[in-house]
């Protein structure tokens, strides 16, 4: 029997809305107590120095390229990003290759997060075969092996019957389906933000209205169909005033967003930097600002890294060739406290509020559950630099930026799986 | 074998009709399925009659069925199917109706791929049409025939617990047997996935009908399970993903029927896909009255016909 008994630390549990000094106790793995007087006998005591102790991250939207793209990143790269930004669950996105739309598959990514001891995986599982938007895949069976939600990832279902069809049907298993919110036939081939800065730049543009007119269309669907839909890192003033919308009328719609989209604008992109090539792309200060203001009054319901590895090769192309997509894994927790919303409003959104969207028993400090934990000292900045994350992929749009909050320790069902400085 | 009902002009489908029009012909079906198991039916019940199955689907057993009854009880029947049809060449629904009028035919039993296509013919011509299935409208003596298999087991069909699982949406089986069940007292459970299950379904049946989206709810306590055919184009449609999943979520398996009553009838109007909607052990089982079905699907036939000859002045 091993027992852990931190103390000296600041405990933050967004789920019971706890932000106070304290002690916790882990058995075997489990969190057997809050605010013990003294270790058991028998515990290893470790001070955390006023740090603060919060639920392991629960990032509900990352891409760990396994299977079929291991040269940008594997689960177990990915794992050792993960534990270093805090991270401890994960939901990862099935456009890999092969698609995740065979039960098969989604037991084996389970598997693999738990063979690397590191992190816990919740796979979503295809909406169509091969996310090809044509067939409906599998979601019942997925859904009885572990799949979390279902997604077409980094492709928006764009045929409104098909989407109107895949709300219905996943009502008999309350699934819930995820969408990324961009119009296809406005977005195809473009890779900025219409605006003066692509216009300069001579980039192919999408709209940022594309977002708001599939948003729009989706939310009449779920209105029909009573379906549980979820947009995807959200990026518009104009979307998020329709979700706002949405929501007041009770419908089942949620969203998330990254922290690209409430730190960064297009002119991140500068000269050209394909680092900061990203889907949806960049977007204008008013779109920012209205992100995080979206973000502090609950319109948002979660943050997501949206860990999108790339290789060098990748990204080095001109710009509209580039791959698109940043990691996020390691700067989830840093990003998220950049925001400037409170402490414990900000590990609600990257703890307790994306567990509650996918329904998992995960980012919470209640006794009785999976002791994952984050130590880390929110006080103490560190600059991100490319080449030298955890990880395999290093294409980090927030390249040279000072974050504030470091990692200092990371444990997964009691056992630690970070420590800063330490290779462990 | 008198009745004091109302005589019928046609039978387009179940929905307005009450158990004093319903149970008439349930009646005189019972009779004839004894008359057919002795081989006794009276063959000049419709002996100079002429009964046209006007068929524009394909349909192998509904047809002999109607082409049974119709032997069985003196008439001449001529099959027309829509390959030796002059819909190919062009012709409307209604040049055709006027052709048939033409004719002279006592009886039309029509097939159509179009909800209200029997309904169209029934108004230009003079011969009394039945309606032998209409896209997603009605089938209206598949119901009766149910109705009749049930009666024959549990005796009535007033406060019993039917359970109709599977494509109900695209289902004129499933309208049909809706409008009578409910008619003659019963509770209907409609069950499926939502894709194949609209909402408005329980606008149907006066009340009488609940909507589940799991076999378990639906089954629990049931009298009777009434499996219903899945169409391999509902995959394609993006309807439902496979038939593996189907079957794993909807399908009728020894599993899920234990949670009806232990005598529960299991039901299916045929062709069975083995394996999708239903497995073959509960298909094949002694609770199973498929086969009967198809029996009482040639004596309601008779009846059918035979009410509405009645209503005729002989040609």
């Amino acid at each position: 029997m091993s027992t852990l008994f931190f103390h000296n630390v600041r405990i933050i549990d967004p789920a019971s809305n706890r932000d106070a000094p304290g002690t916790l106790t882990v058995c075997d793995g489990i969190i057997t107590e809050l605010d013990a007087a003294s270790a058991p006998e028998g515990a290893q005591s470790i001070d955390g120095q006023g740090a603060v102790l919060a639920p392991g991250l629960v990032d509900m939207r990352a891409d760990l390229g396994e299977p079929g793209f291991e040269y940008r990143e594997d689960v177990e790269t990915g794992a050792r990003a993960a534990v270093a930004g805090g991270v401890t669950t994960l939901a990862v996105l099935p456009n890999t290759m092969p698609v995740i739309d065979d039960p098969a598959l989604v037991q084996h990514l389970k598997e693999r997060g738990n063979d690397t001891g590191m992190i816990t995986i919740h796979p979503y599982g295809a909406l169509t075969k091969g996310c090809e938007g044509k067939e409906t895949a599998e979601l019942g069976l997925l859904q009885e092996v572990g799949a979390v939600a279902f997604t077409d990832g980094t492709r928006a279902i764009a045929d409104t019957k098909q989407l109107r069809n895949l709300l219905s049907y996943a009502r008999f298993m309350d699934g819930l389906i995820v969408q990324h919110p961009e119009d296809p036939s406005l977005a195809r081939n473009a890779c900025a933000t219409s605006g003066p800065l692509a216009t300069r730049l001579g980039l192919p543009q999408v709209p940022a209205a594309a977002e708001a007119i599939l948003i729009a269309r989706d939310v009449r669907i779920v209105e029909m169909t009573g379906g549980r839909l979820h947009f995807a890192h959200v990026s518009t003033a104009e979307g998020l005033e329709l979700i706002r919308k949405a929501k007041a009328k009770g419908l089942s719609i949620t969203c998330d967003t990254a922290p690209p989209y409430f730190l960064l604008t297009e002119e991140t992109i500068g000269d050209f930097r394909t680092y900061a090539k990203l889907s949806p792309p960049l977007r204008n200060p008013a779109d920012r600002d209205a992100v995080l203001a979206a973000l502090s009054d609950g319109t948002i319901d979660a943050i997501a890294s949206d860990h999108a590895p790339a290789d060098a090769d990748d990204k080095r192309l001109p710009f509209a060739q580039a791959r698109a997509g940043g990691i996020g894994l390691v700067t989830l927790l840093s990003a998220t406290l950049a925001s400037g919303l409170d402490l414990l409003s900000a590990l609600r959104l990257i703890t307790s509020a994306p567990a509650k969207v996918l329904r998992i028993d995960a980012g919470t400090l209640a006794i009785g559950s999976k002791a994952d934990l984050c130590l880390f000292d929110p006080e103490q900045h560190w600059v991100v630099e490319s080449g030298k994350l955890p990880g395999r992929a290093q294409n980090t749009p927030f390249d040279g930026e000072t974050m504030p909050g470091k990692v200092l320790r990371t444990f997964r069902h009691g056992l630690e799986v970070y420590r800063a400085g330490t290779a462990l | 074998m008198p009745d004091s009902s109302p005589p019928l002009r046609h039978l387009l489908g179940i929905e307005g009709l009450n158990a004093g029009q319903i149970l008439p012909i349930l009646d005189l079906a019972e009779s004839y399925a004894l008359l057919s198991r002795s081989r006794s039916a009276p063959r000049d019940a419709l002996r100079g009659r002429t009964l046209i199955n006007l068929f524009f689907e394909d349909s192998t057993r509904t047809r002999t069925s109607f082409e049974l009854a119709g032997k069985r009880l003196g008439a001449d029947v001529i099959n027309m199917t829509v390959a030796t049809s002059s819909v190919n060449k062009g012709e409307t629904l209604l040049d055709t109706a006027a052709t048939l009028n033409a004719m002279r035919c006592d009886l039309l039993v029509v097939r159509h791929a179009q909800s209200g296509a029997p309904a169209l013919l029934a108004q230009k011509v003079e011969a009394s049409v039945i309606n032998a299935g209409d896209g997603m409208h009605e089938h209206p003596t598949q119901a009766l025939l149910d109705a009749l298999t049930i009666r024959r087991h549990l005796g009535t069909l007033s406060g019993l617990t039917v359970a109709i699982c599977g494509d109900i949406g695209h289902s004129r089986v499933a309208r049909s047997n809706i409008h009578l069940l409910s008619a003659l007292g019963s509770t209907i459970r409609l069950v499926g996935p939502p894709t194949l299950l609209p909402g408005a379904m329980a606008g149907l049946g006066n009340g009488n009908v609940t909507i589940h989206h799991t076999m378990e709810e639906a089954l629990n306590g049931a009298d009777v399970v009434m499996s219903l055919r899945l169409q391999k184009e509902r995959m394609g449609a993006g309807l439902v993903p496979s038939a593996r999943e189907y079957f794993r979520f909807f399908g009728l398996n020894r599993k899920r029927l234990a949670l009806a009553k232990p005598n529960a009838l299991v039901m299916h109007p045929g062709p069975m896909n083995r394996g999708v909607e239903i497995a073959s052990n509960v298909a094949d089982s002694p609770q199973s009255v498929i086969s009967e079905q198809v029996e009482m699907g040639v004596a309601v036939r008779m009846a059918v016909l035979d009410r509405l000859a009645r209503g005729r002045r002989p040609s």
